[in-house]
């Protein structure tokens, strides 16, 4: 396969994607249409991180604590903080508090990258690490501003685009739950088509350069200042812009809401999803929100014995079955999802130019 | 403002001693990070859960099968040994080539499954383990200790010492220390790097069992019992340098003894915006400011590669 059928397979396969995502609410229910915005936000979450960690190669443990700025840029910005006693008196419409949101979790995430730059590997890890540790007591403690451990309530604020009544937007009237579904889907292939654009030019491959080899860059004239922290920003941004639309989709911040756990598990997505690729990322995101719902053990399906079922609902057997799967998941497909489509492909433009003439 | 009038020195020394009990801790879990960063290439987030099974393991010998402290110890140990050469052989071996996310992942997956066994198994509420060093307090010149803290400072630094004596003078702890340096000519000269590797997660593992042992009497035996020690340990090892067994000693006994002092000084208003909650992230950001300074950590030596 040359690369120019390479890439129009790619445009086809986006294409048909977006087409999958526009009809998709058509045939499901409304209830689901909200979850299906979850996913949406968890692969905006995922691209920037594989921005960082698939592509530029640096570790971050403390994504989830960027999500937490957007998301209480988004919330502060909606129903201000004055009654807690803050500065700020709310008031913006949600989806304009987005791009707010992703700017400022960007500029923290740059300003973060600054001193970032001196540590690599694992003691990367523990500082992006700290971050997320850190960001609930601090949330806390700054109570004035962020409403504390009770966050800040948006359900029925009039900030809130279709809380309760249908939304009308080009003329179509879309229930509450397919509004989020738009919005949140619509940001998330917007911004898959500019990571794709980021990632195919000059500054994708210095990311790479950089993941590779950090000497060999330098010695090429790639400055590792300016990528590192290029790539602590724009992947910031991104968990920035997804942090927002969940705070959107809850009507709700508080710390909890973005615990450790979150920075773990969207590691694992970008994993599962397979480093140093897009679209396998889509997976990713529905791993994440998935699994821990289906090992409750109501879908565990008719495959098992029931008495095996019947354990695994006791109360800590779904977490036994999220592990395991988790762990064989790493065994069948080593590169993620994203590596066993290169392989499927590979496979077959093997086969087609082998084919004896 | 600092009120230095009501500075007591014995009460500043009793913190000290209750810092060091509990640096121990971390020290003994941030050696068993250390030894298997340097065999695998990892961070073992799956180290306090299995610490944790390890607790419960030895709670149920002795609350439920009558037995004593010291032979319920051993076998725990044993045991533990056992186990972290199992999983080494079962999910740590088959990705050992590739990524090393894919390992990291695997420890989050053995997180979360060992953590899940232990509720499924024990149920959720916490359980009394009790300490072999009983609750008596001694009178050391005006200085009140705890007999289960200078017990647990003991059995730490006994440990690390046995430990060393291990490394430094047998046979197999210098083919350990050959299979972590240099795997491809450990290997030319005979070492087993395979079983090395398995037998340092043992190590692990072992080390993580008498951790778990000695923080479950004064926290409480539940299934969340080590996360914050994993934190913890982890910051230690980090803090100094995760390649050094040295580093994860000083570090641990350092963290432990800094936590302390941040809670006793606040209680005399040095500062007075720091509350129980900022403890973790204050410590945190201290030992990023160290690591800024020296980025491979205390210990730590930076490492040279080839391109």
């Amino acid at each position: 396969m040359t690369p120019r059928t390479q890439r129009l397979i790619g445009f086809v396969a986006f294409a048909a994607f977006v087409v999958f995502v526009a009809v998709l609410p058509a045939f499901v229910s409304d209830f689901k249409a909200r979850d299906y915005s979850y996913v949406g936000i968890y692969l905006i979450a995922l691209l920037g991180l594989n921005i960082l960690t698939g592509y530029t190669g640096q570790i971050s443990l403390g994504h989830g604590a960027f999500m937490a700025i957007g998301g209480y840029t988004t919330a502060i910005l909606m129903a201000g903080n004055e009654e807690f006693g803050g500065p700020i008196s709310g008031g913006m419409k949600d989806v304009w508090t987005l791009p707010i949101a992703g700017l400022v979790a960007g500029l923290v995430g740059l300003a973060f990258g600054i001193p970032a730059l001196r540590l690599s590997g694992l003691y990367l890890a523990l500082a992006t690490f700290a971050i997320a540790v850190a960001m609930p007591s601090t949330v806390k403690r700054f109570e004035e501003f962020t409403g504390g451990g009770s966050g800040i309530q948006l359900f029925g604020t009039p900030e809130l685009t279709g809380s309760i009544s249908n939304v009308e937007i080009l003329g179509v009237s879309l229930t509450p739950n397919d509004w989020m579904y738009y919005l949140a889907w619509s940001i998330a292939l917007v911004a898959f088509a500019v990571a794709w654009l980021i990632l195919r030019g000059r500054t994708g491959r210095a990311f790479r350069a950089v993941r590779d080899s950090e000497t060999a860059a330098v010695s090429s004239g790639v400055s590792l200042a300016r990528y590192k922290t290029l790539a602590f920003g724009i992947s910031a941004a991104y968990a920035g812009v997804a942090g927002g639309l969940f705070a959107i989709a809850s009507a709700f911040v508080n710390p909890d809401a973005f615990p450790i756990a979150l920075s773990i598990y969207l590691l694992v997505g970008i994993v599962v999803g397979g480093l140093g690729g897009l679209s396998g990322l889509v997976f990713g995101a529905i791993f994440i929100f998935y699994l821990p719902l289906w090992a409750q053990g109501q879908d565990l399906g008719s495959l098992l014995p029931d008495r095996i079922i019947v354990e695994t609902q006791k109360p800590g057997g779904a977490a036994i079955v999220y592990g395991v799967i988790l762990i064989l998941l790493m065994f069948v497909i080593p590169n993620g999802v994203g590596g066993l489509f290169r392989r499927v492909g590979q496979l077959i433009s093997n086969r087609r130019y082998s084919r004896p003439k | 403002m600092l009120v230095a009038a009501a500075f007591d020195f014995s009460d500043f020394m009793q913190q000290v001693v209750s810092g060091l009990a509990s640096g121990g801790i971390y020290a003994l879990l941030a050696l068993a990070l250390v030894i298997i960063h340097r065999s695998t290439g990892v961070i073992n987030f799956a180290q306090g859960e299995m610490a944790t099974l390890s607790a419960y393991i030895a709670w149920t010998l002795i609350v439920n099968h009558g037995w004593s402290y010291w032979p319920a110890f051993v076998v725990t140990l044993a045991l533990s040994f056992a186990g972290g050469i199992g999983i080494h052989r079962a999910v740590i071996r088959p990705v050992e080539r590739g990524s090393v996310l894919r390992i990291v992942i695997v420890t989050i997956g053995l997180l979360v499954a060992i953590n899940g066994f232990v509720i499924w198994k024990w149920g959720g509420e916490p359980q009394q383990l009790q300490g072999p060093f009983g609750t008596k307090t001694y009178d050391l010149g005006g200085v009140v200790v705890a007999a289960h803290d200078i017990g647990t400072i003991a059995v730490a630094l006994g440990i690390v010492g046995l430990l060393w004596l291990f490394f430094r003078f047998t046979k197999v702890g210098l083919a350990l220390r050959a299979a972590a340096v240099n795997p491809e000519e450990a290997r030319l000269v005979g070492v087993r790097v395979t079983w090395m590797l398995a037998l340092g997660w043992g190590l692990a593992a072992t080390l993580g069992a008498v951790a778990g042992m000695l923080t479950a009497p004064t926290v409480g035996l539940d299934p969340q019992m080590m996360q914050a020690v994993l934190i913890y340990a982890f910051a230690a090892a980090v803090l100094g340098g995760i390649d050094s067994p040295i580093g994860a000693v000083v570090g641990g006994l350092l963290l432990g003894v800094l936590l302390n002092m941040l809670s006793y000084l606040s209680q005399y208003g040095a500062f007075d915006w720091f509350t129980e909650e900022l403890r973790l992230p204050a410590a945190l950001l201290i030992i990023l400011a160290v690591l800024l300074v020296r980025p491979t950590g205390i210990f730590g030596r930076p490492e040279v590669k080839r391109v």
